[in-house]
Formats: C-alpha cells, structure tokens, sequence
C-alpha cells in the first residue's frame, strides 16, 4: 500500500509472529515465514531487542516478546536505571555549573527526582533523592511537560496550584511555557516554585527521540540569571551538552 | 598563560583509561580501550602485555586530541596491583602472557609456604593474588627462562614498571613503594626487596625493578612530560579519595568491594586476617600505610539476581524491587559463593539464603542482596577497628554501585557512620593525578588536594541503634549458618 511504512509492517508482522509462538523461534524460522532475507530479519529482531520489544534467549538464542510490551503506558526506563545512566554527566554538570544538579521524570503528575547531585562548595546540604516536585512550578517539570501533551493536560485539569506570585496557574500561562521550552530545546523557570531561587534543565531522550527524563540546575536567581533575568548562556550550554550526553548513552546500542 | 592539565592512565584489569584533568579535578577529557582476557586453562587469567602498551598509547593519543603535550605538566599512572609480566631486556617483548592477579595456577604451591613468615616480612598471607608465585612459575615453566633471568636478561614488572619502561623507551625499570608492596618480594619495614624472600621463590634479585616512591619524577615521556607518579589502583582510589588522615577509609564496590583504611606511618599487623599495605609515599616523606580488606562478593550478586535468577533485567533495578518492600521480611543472603573472606576466612564455607517463609517475595529478597554487600561492609570495618583502634568517623565509597542509593543508604544505617560520595566518580585516575601533580608543584601540597574534594551526595544513619543491633545479630547467626552448613559438606 502506498505512503505505509515497510519496515513498521515488517517489524509489526515479527512482533505477530513472535506473540504466536513464545520463545521457539529462530532468526531463520521468523525470515521464512515472512519471506525476508535472514539480514533484514536479523537488523529488524536487533532493533526490537534494543527498544525492548523482543528479547532473546542467551541459552537457546531464540526470540520472544520482550517486557517493553508489557508497560507501553509507562517510559520504559526504570527510574534507577536512569540515574546509573546519569550519574556520571550528572556530576560533571555540577562540577562546571557550580550548581546542584536534579534528574527527573513524571510519576502521577508530579515530577520524581530520581538523582541529586550536591552543589560543589561542600555546605550542609541534604538529599533530595525520591522527593516530589511541582510538574508546572520547575524547571525539570516544564520540560517534561513540553514533550508530553496528555500528561500536561491532566496536571492542568487537577489544578494548577500557586506557590509563589510567579507560578504560571493558568492554561495559558503554562502553554505559553512549554511553548517557549519546545521552541528553545530547554526550560528556565524563575521563582516559579521557591522566591530567589531558578532552574534551568534540558530533556533527556531515549530511541526515536521520545523524552523520558529531565536534567537540571538549580540556585539563587542571582547566579543563574542576568540582571535581566534571561537564563546565563554559559549555564544553558552546559545543561544542553549534558543532557545531550545522557541522551546519546540512552539512545545508543 | 595557557591552563595546563595533567594526565593520569589508570591501566585496569578489563581496560587501559586515560583521563585528562584541570587544577580543580575536573575531567577535561576521557578515553577508553578494553583489553580480551585469555582463560587458556581453569583458573588461568592472562593478559597481552604488548597489546595493554598499544591500547595506552592509543588511548593517550585519543585523550590529548587537540591538546599539545607541552600543555601536560605531568603524567601519573594507577594500574591493577600484583599481575605479573616479564620481557626481554634487549628487544622490549614480553617472553610470556601476563599472569592477572585473579589467576589461581599457582595454588598448589602455597601449603609448601611459611604463612607466617610472610605476614610478618611482607604484611600479606599465602595466597595465590599476590606477584611472587606468578613470577617464579614462569621462571619454572617457560623453557630456558630462569637461566636468562639469572645472566640478567630478563625483566620482571607489575604494569606500572611495564609502562614507565615503554614509556621512556626502555631507560626506565622502576616501581613505586605501593606496587613492591603487592609482589611479596618487598620487606615492609625496609621497603627494599628482601633477599630471604628472592630466595624462598628462587627469584633471581637482578630482574626486579628499582622501588621508588608513588610520588616523584622518574623520568619523561611524549617528548618531555614528567612521569611523576605510579600507585596500585585501589591506593590510587584511596588518595584521590583524599584520605590522607589515620582513621580516613574508602570502599570502592563493583563486581567484589575494596576497603582500604589509611593507618598513619606506622604499619598495623592486623589480627583479624586483613592485609596490611603500603598505602602511598610522597617523595622522601615516610610511607603511609593502609589496611586493606576486600569483600569477594558485591555487585556480583546483583549479577546472580540477574543472570541466575532472572528476578532483574538490568543491576539497576535490585534497588527498584528492594524499594517494594519496607523490609527484609526476616530474609538474610550470605554469598560466600567462593567461601567466606576477612574476617571469617573459610575457604569452603558456601552461601545460604536464610530466614525463609511464604511471606517473602522477590522484593525481600532483592533488600537482602542490598543488605548482604552493608553486612559485608561493617564486618570489614569491624576488624579494621579492632585492629587499628581507630574508630571510623565518617566512610567515602566510589565504584559503579554507589548510584544505588538504597544500598548507600543501607551502608550508612549499618555503619552508623556518614557516607559520602564524592564529585569525581574517577577516584582511581584521580589518585594519580593527584600524585603526579604534587611531584611536578602542579599542586602545591595535600590541603591543595583536599580543597578539591567535593561531596556529591551524603547519606546520614537513620537506623535506630536498636534495629542496628538486632539486625546485625542476626547477620551474624546467618553467617554462622552458612559455617555450620559447609562443615557438614565433604
């Protein structure tokens, strides 16, 4: 059929087949079924194996549906796999911005904080691993909105609280953000969930692009932000090369 | 003036790193080449010593790309500690695979040694780890080999000593205090090679590198650079962990755990089977020492979950499913898959899994596994006091594991002590750094290096002293299981 997508009618046709017959097939048994060469069915299992779709069985080296199947809902990430994935940009970010470092991801409509790093001047600070933050209000929340339009609705539709003069609390006020987050590739929120405090924070992407978390900084409004409190640039380019970083580690083989 | 860097190699067992830092520790530059490791025969773990030389000079080249060397006031090198290579004097080829120190081929010989003669003059028991029974069984089984180590034509080496000669196009057989310290040749109250030692091997003195301290400019390398440091990579991670004061420790865990507790000038004869090693030298100062204890099994039982079990897809998630539950449910793992280590010292002891009802589900188990790696921990660290009377006051961990933070958290509840993490996770490329910089006045002296160290994140007791205790008590009649079971095996 014309304007269809082969490879996503092949890839779909492997999934179907593998749902048939749950880890007895062979590369070979899934080619000839379908007519492929061995290559393309070969590329095609490899590709669902690395999104999670397919996996394979070490011993016996056949094919059965994966556990990305069973959670479509969810991103596919677990949350602590995230930050062993982070940690190591996480803290080079810290160490360059002088800042303290957030990863994040939406949990119930809300941002979970799956990794903190600590600003780098050794004062008592204390971890914020596995607190809840305001999705509407942050930095991190803005940008995981920005590329999930139903999650946004729902955090709009349960009630945009206030928790300073300048938390957006309308539709439109919170649209016009996450507008500005896409457009831009990055978040800045100023004094939208403490006084004197902003954040700046980048996506993080797994495979095809798709968002799953949110890096960021965050400190007084004075150091992160010009006299006219437009995010510093150095800051922003430091966010943006970490999170691409993370992004290529997440979306590589 | 134009920012100068200084470069460590940290020349490990799986691959060869060369890391690229400025003067506040941050890492400019990174690059990486893994090495193949030969299992040739059970037990037997080889490495290519010419193709580890290749890998790091690729990897120097990769990491300096765009950089001049003349921007490099020093280079430093951290390597694995006790894997032997020895190579003609002549041509600069190894005349043998390197034997790693995981290999076990020499087990044989160790009931015909004097353990305690070797406590006492080198501070580490019999066993299979260290250099000396490596280097004699090439000296006994590589044709024709004792008779040219003995005209002086062979070299021997641990990787420090096999880089600094390739580096300095063969000028160059040196190695530092650290490294001497895990052959088993050295005598720790002289620091020299002792010659009852060569003897009780039957290895010839004239092979052995000169010893030097972990901190001083041997020679230059890529046209000039200072070669101004070599330290064994879990002492590596011990000084670029900055604990320079008696009583500062550091846990790297990974695959198995190390602990090295830094003990002052005075070496402390542990009596609680831990090693006692040399833990630096700066230049001329006196050496520090250190205890070192190691714990076999860590994250290689997150692993066994995985791999074995199933029960997780990837290491991370062992803390996502111990999250699940509150508690151990009453469940305790001990995994002496390959007996059980300091303190204890059963070699066949096996694991247990106790504390089993129908109440108990992956979850449980999972926190047990997390559990396993703390009660682990404070065993260690429980002989470490004993033995050096110094009361651990706070506890710095490295290694892939810390980015779980339920098992930090754990460690800090069993401790009953802070634990930090520090900023740069690379503390083994750090440490000789660090050592190579204080030689070249890159930095000028510890407290420069100390106002480096930033925490990443610090995780506080929450553990009431009750629950401490009472779970502790029962790790202990887990462990007692696990002795009581194995003896009964044949």
């Amino acid at each position: 059929m014309p304007g269809l997508i082969q490879s996503i009618e092949r890839s779909s046709a492997v999934l179907r087949l593998l749902a048939t017959g749950p880890g007895r097939l062979r590369v070979k048994e899934i080619a000839d079924a379908l007519g492929l060469p061995k290559s393309t069915a070969q590329s095609i299992l490899r590709t669902l194996v690395a999104i999670g779709f397919a996996e394979q069985d070490p011993r016996t080296a056949r094919y059965r549906l994966g556990r990305g199947l069973l959670d479509l809902g969810s991103t596919g990430l677990d949350a602590n796999e995230l930050r062993a994935r982070a940690l190591n940009w996480a803290d080079a970010l810290a160490s360059r911005s002088g800042e303290e470092v957030h990863v994040g991801a939406l949990r119930d409509g809300g941002v979970l904080v799956v990794h903190h790093v600590f600003r780098p001047d050794d004062s008592a600070q204390s971890m914020d691993t596995g607190s809840v933050v305001p999705a509407h209000a942050t930095a991190l929340g803005r940008v995981l909105l920005a590329y999930q339009a139903a999650a946004a609705e729902d955090v709009i539709a349960s009630g945009l609280d206030a928790y300073t003069r300048r938390t957006p609390t309308t539709r439109q006020a919170l649209a016009r953000a996450l507008a500005e987050t896409r457009a831009q590739g990055w978040a800045l929120s100023v004094e939208g969930w403490q006084a004197g405090r902003a954040g700046i924070a980048a996506p993080l992407r797994s495979y095809g692009g798709l968002v799953i978390g949110a890096i960021g900084i965050s400190g007084p409004v004075e150091r992160l932000c010009d006299t006219r409190r437009q995010a510093r640039p150095a800051l922003v380019d430091h966010v943006v090369a970490a999170a691409r970083a993370i992004s290529r580690d997440l979306a590589g083989p | 003036m134009t920012d100068r860097y200084v470069l460590a190699i940290d020349q490990g067992t799986t691959s060869t790193r060369c890391i690229v830092f400025d003067r506040r520790a941050t890492v400019v530059a990174v690059a990486r080449a893994e090495h193949p490791q030969s299992y040739p025969q059970p037990g037997w773990v080889e490495h290519d010593a010419a193709r580890i030389w290749r890998d790091t000079q690729k990897v120097i080249s990769r990491a300096l790309a765009g950089l001049s060397a003349d921007r490099i006031a020093a280079i430093g090198i951290a390597n694995q500690r006790e894997t032997v290579v020895l190579w003609d004097r002549a041509t600069g080829k190894p005349v043998a695979p390197a034997i790693v120190w995981q290999d076990t081929r020499t087990a044989g010989v160790l009931s015909s040694l004097d353990s305690d003669v070797l406590r006492d003059s080198t501070g580490l028991p019999a066993a299979t780890y260290f250099s000396a029974t490596k280097i004699r069984w090439l000296l006994d089984n590589v044709p024709g080999l004792r008779f040219r180590a003995k005209q002086g034509e062979i070299l021997f080496g641990t990787m420090d000593s096999w880089l600094i000669w390739n580096l300095t196009g063969g000028a160059l057989h040196v190695t530092d205090v650290t490294n001497a310290s895990r052959t088993q040749l050295m005598n720790l109250a002289t620091l020299e090679w002792d010659p009852s030692l060569l003897e009780m091997f039957d290895i010839p003195a004239g092979m052995l590198p000169e010893i030097r301290s972990s901190s001083e400019v041997y020679g230059t390398a890529l046209g000039g650079v200072p070669i101004a440091a070599a330290i064994g990579d879990q002492q590596a991670a011990l000084f670029g962990q900055t604990c320079f004061e008696p009583g500062d420790a550091k846990c790297t865990y990974g695959t198995g755990g190390f602990l090295l507790l830094n003990t002052g000038t005075d070496p402390i004869r542990s009596g609680h089977g831990l090693i006692t090693t040399v833990g630096y030298r700066i230049g001329s100062s006196p050496p520090v020492f250190a205890l070192e204890g190691s714990i076999a099994i860590t994250g290689s039982l997150v692993q066994w979950m995985r791999d074995g079990l199933g029960l997780i897809a990837t290491p991370s998630e062992i803390e996502t499913l111990a999250a699940s539950v509150t508690d151990n449910g009453g469940c305790y793992i001990v995994p002496a898959f390959s007996g059980l280590f300091a303190p204890h010292w059963r070699s066949d002891a096996r694991g247990v899994i106790v504390g089993l009802t129908s109440y108990i589900t992956k979850g449980h188990l999972a926190r047990a596994v997390l559990e396993a790696t703390a009660w682990q921990t404070r065993d260690v660290v429980d002989a470490m006091n004993a033995d050096s009377g110094l009361a651990l006051t706070g506890f710095n961990v490295d290694g892939g594991m810390t980015a779980d933070n339920l098992l930090m958290q754990i460690v800090a509840d069993v401790l009953d002590v802070p634990v930090s993490r520090p900023m740069v996770a690379e503390t083994v490329s750090l440490g000789a750094a660090y050592a190579a910089g204080l030689a070249v006045g890159y930095w000028s002296d510890l407290r420069d290096l100390s106002g480096n160290r930033h925490r990443a994140a610090r995780w506080l007791p929450r553990m009431t002293s009750e629950a401490r205790a009472a779970g502790h008590a029962t790790w202990r009649r887990a462990v007692a299981s696990a002795v009581f079971f194995s003896d009964g095996l044949a």
